[in-house]
């Protein structure tokens, strides 16, 4: 069964389980008061943003959801951690890095709704989120393609002198892809100021991480490319930012990139279409639903009453209507145009693209439209 | 005889032949006790042990790298990859290996393996969810490239597919997965490779498809039928690479007339291929311009996938148009 600290790995960590307070042995940055409750709301917003979209994909309205339940703690605290300027390159689980980032919750559902306000005009899959003000491209299914885009990105960072870094998230599946391979190679020989964070839920759709590689952790794969790796316990939002900070500083400081494997639980299935309990036991669940991260984080708000009952649930309730506002207002929005189809193909639509275009207006006006609805994503 | 889905079909050929065959295997992300993600694997872990169905870590190339290996020693390795969009990770292994394999090395080497992957749209799953890439395979020499659309055919195509001798690139069409059942018969049986099967006899107009499109132009097929009564020949190609000649040019002398249908982009698609045979190779029983009903020449789009994907409107459109050259 996966445990947080498995038998021969260090684990980075800060808080007691319970969340009441601070490891003794701590003496790393803790983040301040602002940051944490920051960090807080961003958990709170994605975990109440997963739950509504699971309901409206469950009434066929969304048609693919993955959830981040049991990752908030590592997504947001990590990506708290970096700076307005530095760029982040996500994978399927950190689009409430988004909203964290200050992108609307207009601009969320819209993506999830895949409708004329998407910014992505309604080209990808729900869950891959882009938020161009906030430095975040979206992800490609394909997995671990972004990692490489992440060291490009960074080493242009570094040819014209700026002082940012750049956040390249995985999951823990994508580690064993050529696209993580070249991207820690490169950015280990040309010092590339990136933080390579793998969120390591312990669940690869369904092969368990210690299917996954013969390492006995994420962190060790760091050792081959000549950077520093740490475990960090992802239920830990202090011992989280802590460890980025650490790393990020260090990019910073011309000295390149770490990878930090943030071990979490993904609580739910892979995705909306996922039956987990093919796979897994219902134990394992419960062992790490009771270290749920955002329940440790609010216990701690609580202790040093930075939070209380009363303005969490004011919290609770402002959130909810927030995102059922962007829902009611995401329901009156349509597709995008037909038009739209042929646009960003390239620069300019050549020629046969227009001519496509056209022609398919034409079989629209002699012979009807199309049903956009049918059609559900199974996996 | 059992009724079965096509993904079922898929599940039922793989049991059966690796009930016959010790040297069968199958491997990729997920195919064990999760059964794949459309279940085409399912159960097979528990019944035939890990050592024959067993999960691989996330690695594209991975996985059909080792199943050349594999194959070069002696195993028949069914390796699946999860959606076809993520087969670009392993192009390399199956572009400049095994294709070129059996050819470098004076057919002293082999890859009798079989890579299964879902195609094409219909599903909502956007770029990287719904893509049909069968023109980058069928141009590369040494791979075989099959499209079944029925269950029976699933069947018989897959098994025909693993005792090929070269590697074949089975491609399902998922739309077409859980679409309807027919009586697949118990046990091993062979449908074999490179032979078209006519879905509709008729004598007026060609329209030659596969995979997912062949309902959709059935369906145009009837429509014509009942507002002009005019017959089309529907022909199911199955097999692309090697493509059965002289069925295609058949069915074009007997027509005069010809549509193609695929979801693939149109530029350079296997349509492309087709066209130009039939225009070398019967020009002279041509009676109207060869017509193209194709996905666009743009990405895969997510919301607006039902007017890329050609349906039957658009193959009606097409037919009509050479009907009335």
């Amino acid at each position: 069964m996966r445990v947080v600290e498995p038998k021969g790995v260090t684990v980075r960590k800060a808080m007691r389980e319970d969340g009441t307070a601070l490891l003794k042995a701590f003496k790393g940055v803790e983040p301040q008061s602002n940051d944490l409750l920051a960090i807080h709301r961003a958990m709170l917003t994605t975990r109440l943003m997963d739950a509504r979209m699971m309901k409206l994909q469950r009434q066929g309205r969304v048609g693919f959801v993955g959830s981040s339940m049991g990752q908030e703690g590592a997504i947001h605290a990590s990506a708290q951690a970096f700076g307005a300027s530095d760029w982040i390159f996500s994978a399927l689980r950190e689009g409430g890095v988004t909203l964290q980032r200050g992108m609307s919750m207009n601009d969320y559902v819209a993506h999830m709704f895949g409708n004329a306000e998407d910014t992505a005009k309604g080209r990808q899959m729900p869950n891959h989120f882009q938020y161009k003000e906030g430095n975040f491209p979206s992800w490609s299914s394909v997995l671990g393609t972004q990692m490489p885009h992440a060291v490009g990105a960074a080493m242009a960072m570094q040819r014209r002198g700026e002082k940012n870094v750049v956040a390249a998230y995985t999951g823990d599946g994508a580690t064993s892809t050529s696209g993580f391979h070249s991207a820690m190679n490169f950015a280990g020989v040309y010092k590339a100021p990136v933080v390579f964070l793998v969120i390591d839920n312990g669940w690869a759709i369904s092969l368990p991480s210690a299917k996954q590689t013969a390492a006995k952790s994420y962190a060790d794969k760091a050792v081959a490319y000549g950077m520093p790796g740490f475990n960090v316990d992802g239920m830990d939002v202090f011992a989280v930012f802590d460890a980025v900070e650490e790393a990020r500083q260090r990019a910073l400081a011309g000295k390149g990139p770490s990878l930090l494997n943030l071990r979490c639980y993904r609580q739910g299935g892979h995705s909306s279409s996922d039956d987990p309990t093919r796979y897994r036991n219902e134990e394992e669940v419960e062992y790490w639903a009771k270290r749920d991260p955002l329940a440790r984080m609010e216990n701690y708000l609580f202790k040093h009453d930075l939070l209380n009952d009363e303005e969490l649930e004011q919290m609770n309730q402002s959130l909810t209507e927030q995102i059922k506002d962007a829902v009611d207002h995401a329901e009156t929005v349509g597709a995008p145009p037909l038009e739209s189809l042929v646009e960003d193909v390239f620069a300019t639509p050549p020629h046969h693209l227009r001519r496509q275009v056209a022609d398919a207006l034409r079989i629209v006006a002699e012979k009807g439209d199309v049903d956009r609805l049918v059609g559900k994503f199974p996996l | 005889m059992t009724e079965l889905t096509l993904v079922q079909a898929v599940n039922d050929g793989l049991r059966s032949i690796m009930k016959e065959d010790d040297s069968v295997l199958v491997m990729g992300e997920d195919v064990g006790p999760k059964g794949g993600v459309f279940l085409a694997t399912e159960k097979l872990t528990d019944e035939f042990g890990e050592e024959r169905c067993f999960d691989t870590p996330l690695s594209e190339d991975g996985i059909i790298g080792v199943g050349v290996g594999m194959a070069m020693n002696g195993m028949k390795p069914v390796c699946e990859i999860q959606f076809q969009d993520f087969i670009f990770p392993a192009f390399d292994q199956i572009v400049s290996e095994a294709a070129k394999i059996r050819y470098r090395s004076g057919g002293q080497y082999t890859v009798p393996m079989v890579i299964r992957t879902p195609y094409g749209g219909g599903i909502k799953g956007g770029l990287y969810h719904s893509q049909s890439g069968e023109a980058y395979f069928a141009h590369t020499p040494g791979l075989k490239v099959v499209i079944p659309s029925t269950p029976y055919d699933a069947k018989g195509l897959l098994i025909a597919s693993i005792n090929d001798p070269d590697p074949v690139l089975f491609m399902e069409p998922k739309a077409l997965y859980r679409a309807f059942r027919e009586d697949v018969p118990s046990g091993i049986y062979e449908v074999e490779l490179s032979k078209t099967r006519n879905v509709t006899e008729g004598g007026d107009v060609a329209v030659f498809c596969y995979g997912a499109m062949v309902p959709v132009c059935t369906d145009a097929a009837k429509r014509i039928k009942d507002s002009r009564n005019k017959d089309v020949r529907v022909v199911d190609l199955r097999t692309l690479m090697p493509l059965d000649e002289e069925s295609v040019l058949q069915a074009a002398r007997d027509c005069g007339r010809v549509v193609i249908v695929h979801e693939a982009p149109r530029f350079c698609g296997y349509g492309a291929e087709l066209s130009a045979l039939i225009a070398e190779r019967a020009i002279e029983s041509i009676e109207a311009p060869i017509k193209r009903v194709a996905g666009f020449d743009t990405p895969f789009p997510n919301t607006l996938e039902n007017y890329y994907m050609p349906d039957a409107r658009r193959v009606l459109d097409a037919i009509e148009e050479v009907l009335d050259f």
